[in-house]
C-alpha cells in the first residue's frame, strides 16, 4: 500500500509499504478513505519529538470503510467508521470510567520504558506518534490496522459526508473536552489562546455550552476571522497587550475560564535533557511557555484553566504563587475521544455543529508531502488540510 | 605557612577570605557530624512500604526484585490462569517452555546466542486464590525463590497480584549470561510480564503496534 513515512526532519515521503494484517483478535482493517494532517504532525515533521523512526506512518486522523475482521471484533465488512486517535481496551480501570486516554493495556509493554520514568505511568497507545506512544501505524495510509476495533471506531450512517464527520477523530472532541473543563456557567467569559483547528473547535464548544462571551486570541488575520466567524472577540496579541484587553472586556474581572489550545510538545520527552532542551529553547520556545504563564496570570480568582495544548517535558517560571493564591482549577489531558464521539456525530447529524469551514486545502495522499509543507510554513491560509488516499 | 604564600606579602584577599570560611564551615559540619553520630540514635520503627522498595538492594546473598499490578478480573480467575504453568510463556517473554511433572517444574528460559537455561522449581506452599511460593531444587542453573500472592482489590477493582522474586546473582561464564538475563533490568522485565499479564487478563490479547503477523 502508500503511506505516508517519515524520514527525517522536514522529510516525509509517500512510500510503498506492506500492508497491515488482523494479527490480535480485536482488530480491524479500515481501508481510509479520508485523513488529515494534525497541528501536532508538525511537531514530529519538525522532529522536536524522539522515537519516531525512519519509516514510521504518521497520522492519527482518519477515517474509512472496514475491509477485515478480527474474530472478537464487533465491526462488520464494508461499515463506514471513524476511528479514534486514541487506542483504548474498554476493559481496564480507566477505560471504565471512561477515561480512555489513559488506557492501561493499548500501550504495548516494552514500548512502555521511556514513558514511565517520565511521567510515572504510561499512557494510551496513539496512531502515528512516536514509539513513546506505541509506535502503532498510523493513518496517512491506504490501510490501517485498528486494534481493540470493538470500543474505539464510531459506525457512520449514510447521509453526513466523510468531510463532516471525519475530525470526530480527534480534534473535535478534543474542542468540545476543552470546553467542557471550562465548567461554563451563565455569564461565563471564556478566553482561548490559538485558532488552530483545536482552539476554534473550542471556541465552537464554548458558545454551544452557553458562555456569555469567548474572547480568540492569536496573530494571523484568516484565523482570527474564522473565530469571529464562530461568534468570538478577537485579540490580536500583536496588537493589543492581551492581559490588559482580557481584563477590560470582563468589566476588569477577568475571564472565569482560560484555555490553552497552543501547548509546548516540542520541548522534549527525555526526562535528562528535557530541562535542558526547554532552557535552550528559552529564546525561541518563550513564546509558547508564555501562553500557559499569560493565561493563568488572566484568569480570574478561582477560576478555571483548560489545557488542550500538549506539553511534553518541563516547564520552568511557572507561576505557582499566582495559581495558589487565587485558587485555581486545573483540567486537561489527552481527549478521552470515544466518550464524545456519539454525542458529537448526533449533534453533527442534527446540524448544531459544522466542522467543513475548517478545510482550507484537499489533496491527494501522494500529494502529503507538499501537504506537510504548506501546513508548516504558511499557517494563516492552511488552517487544515484533508488527504484522501487512492485519487 | 608555605613559602610561596610567605613571600608574597600581601593582606587577605576575598580568595582567601572565601578559603577560610569554607573551610570553617566543613570543619563545624565535621564536627556536627561526629556528634551526631556518637549519640545514641532512637530507633527507627520500619515503615509500612515493601521490602523491595527498600534503598538497601541486597537481603544476604540474595536480589530481591517484585512488582505489584491490579487486574480487573475476579481473584479465583487469575489465580487459576497462574496456578496453570503452561500459560505462564504467554506473558514471560524469555520462558520458551514450562514443564510439570508432580510438584516439580522445569522452566526453559532462552538466553542469548541461542542457548538456555534451565531453572528447576518445587512449589513450596500454596493456598488457593491466595498465594503461590516456589524455591529452586539441586541441579538448577539459577538459586531463586519466589511468590506471587492474589489480593481482592478494594472498591470492586479486581485483584492484586503481588510477584517477589528472589536470586542469588551466578557468577561465572554462564553466570554472566544469567545476570545479562536477569540481573540488568529485573525491575523493568518484571513489569512487562506483569502488564502482559494484565493484558491478557482483562482483554483477552497482548498489545502489539506490530503490523502483520510476521513482522
Amino acid at each position: 500500500m502508500r503511506a505516508l513515512t517519515y524520514h527525517g526532519t522536514h522529510d516525509v515521503r509517500v512510500d510503498t509499504v506492506p500492508d497491515p494484517q488482523i494479527v490480535n483478535p480485536r482488530d480491524a482493517v479500515i481501508e481510509v478513505t479520508a485523513t488529515a494532517i494534525c497541528g501536532s504532525d508538525l511537531h514530529l515533521y519538525d522532529g522536536v519529538i524522539p522515537g519516531v523512526m525512519r519509516g514510521d506512518i504518521l497520522g492519527h486522523e482518519f477515517m474509512g470503510r472496514v475491509v477485515e475482521t478480527g474474530r472478537e471484533s464487533t465491526l462488520k465488512k464494508g461499515q463506514r467508521v471513524v476511528v479514534p486517535f486514541t487506542i483504548s481496551c474498554g476493559k481496564c480501570f480507566h477505560c471504565m470510567k471512561q477515561q480512555y486516554s489513559a488506557c492501561d493495556n493499548s500501550n504495548p509493554a516494552e514500548k512502555q520504558d521511556l514513558t514511565e520514568p517520565l511521567y510515572g505511568e504510561a499512557l494510551s497507545g496513539l496512531f502515528g506518534y512516536s514509539q513513546l506512544t506505541g509506535g502503532y501505524p498510523g493513518g496517512q495510509a491506504e490501510y490501517v490496522r485498528v486494534p481493540f476495533s470493538d470500543v474505539g471506531p464510531i459506525v457512520i450512517p449514510d447521509g453526513p459526508s466523510d468531510e463532516e464527520v471525519l475530525f470526530l477523530s480527534d480534534i473535535l472532541p478534543t474542542g468540545w473536552m476543552a470546553a467542557e473543563n471550562c465548567d461554563i456557567e451563565e455569564g461565563d467569559t471564556v478566553a482561548v489562546w490559538g485558532c488552530g483547528p483545536v482552539g476554534l473547535f473550542a471556541v465552537q464548544s464554548a458558545l454551544l455550552m452557553g458562555a456569555h462571551q469567548v474572547i480568540a486570541i492569536d496573530h494571523y488575520p484568516n484565523r482570527l476571522d474564522l473565530a469571529r466567524k464562530l461568534g468570538a472577540k478577537v485579540i490580536d496579541y500583536r496588537r493589543t497587550h492581551v492581559l490588559e484587553a482580557v481584563r477590560e472586556m470582563t468589566g476588569g474581572i477577568g475571564p472565569d475560564a482560560v484555555i490553552d489550545a497552543v501547548g509546548m510538545e516540542s520541548h522534549g520527552f527525555q526526562p535528562d535533557n528535557a530541562m535542558d532542551t526547554v532552557k535552550q529553547k528559552i529564546g525561541i520556545g518563550a513564546d509558547r511557555g508564555h501562553v500557559l504563564r499569560e493565561a493563568i496570570m488572566a484568569v480570574r480568582k478561582g477560576g478555571r484553566v483548560s489545557m488542550p495544548g500538549v506539553y511534553g517535558g518541563f516547564l520552568d517560571k511557572f507561576p505557582t504563587g499566582a495559581f495558589m493564591e487565587k485558587g485555581l482549577q486545573w483540567r486537561t489531558g489527552q481527549t478521552h475521544v470515544q466518550k464524545y464521539t456519539h454525542d458529537l456525530l448526533r449533534r453533527i447529524q442534527e446540524g448544531e455543529i459544522d466542522t467543513t469551514f475548517l478545510i482550507s486545502h484537499r489533496l491527494p495522499l501522494e500529494e502529503a508531502p507538499r501537504g506537510y509543507r504548506n501546513f508548516h510554513s504558511n499557517q494563516d491560509e492552511w488552517t487544515k488540510v484533508v488527504l484522501t488516499p487512492g485519487s | 605557612m608555605n613559602k610561596h604564600e610567605t613571600g608574597r606579602h600581601r593582606g587577605l584577599g576575598g580568595r582567601d577570605l572565601a578559603l577560610i570560611l569554607g573551610t570553617g564551615l566543613l570543619a563545624a559540619g565535621a564536627v556536627t557530624f561526629w556528634h551526631h553520630s556518637r549519640q545514641p540514635r532512637p530507633p527507627v520503627p520500619p515503615d509500612s512500604a515493601p521490602g523491595r522498595t527498600s534503598r538497601q538492594g541486597r537481603y544476604g546473598d540474595y536480589a530481591v526484585s517484585g512488582r505489584s499490578v491490579t487486574i480487573n478480573r475476579p481473584r479465583g480467575e487469575v489465580y487459576a490462569f497462574w496456578r496453570d504453568f503452561s500459560n505462564l510463556s504467554r506473558f514471560m517473554s524469555n520462558v520458551a517452555a514450562v514443564k510439570t511433572e508432580g510438584d516439580l517444574t522445569t522452566w526453559t528460559i532462552a538466553a542469548p546466542a541461542g542457548r538456555t537455561v534451565t531453572v528447576r522449581t518445587r512449589i513450596v506452599s500454596e493456598r488457593e486464590n491466595e498465594e503461590i511460593v516456589w524455591r529452586s531444587v539441586e541441579g538448577s542453573d539459577i538459586d531463586t525463590e519466589g511468590k506471587v500472592s492474589f489480593r481482592d482489590a478494594p472498591g470492586g477493582r479486581g485483584t492484586e497480584v503481588e510477584a517477589v522474586i528472589a536470586y542469588v546473582p551466578p557468577v561465572g561464564r554462564l553466570g554472566q549470561m544469567i545476570a545479562k538475563l536477569f540481573g540488568r533490568e529485573p525491575r523493568i522485565q518484571g513489569r512487562h510480564e506483569l502488564k502482559r499479564l494484565k493484558m491478557l487478563m482483562e482483554t483477552g490479547e497482548v498489545a502489539t503496534s506490530r503490523n502483520r503477523v510476521t513482522d
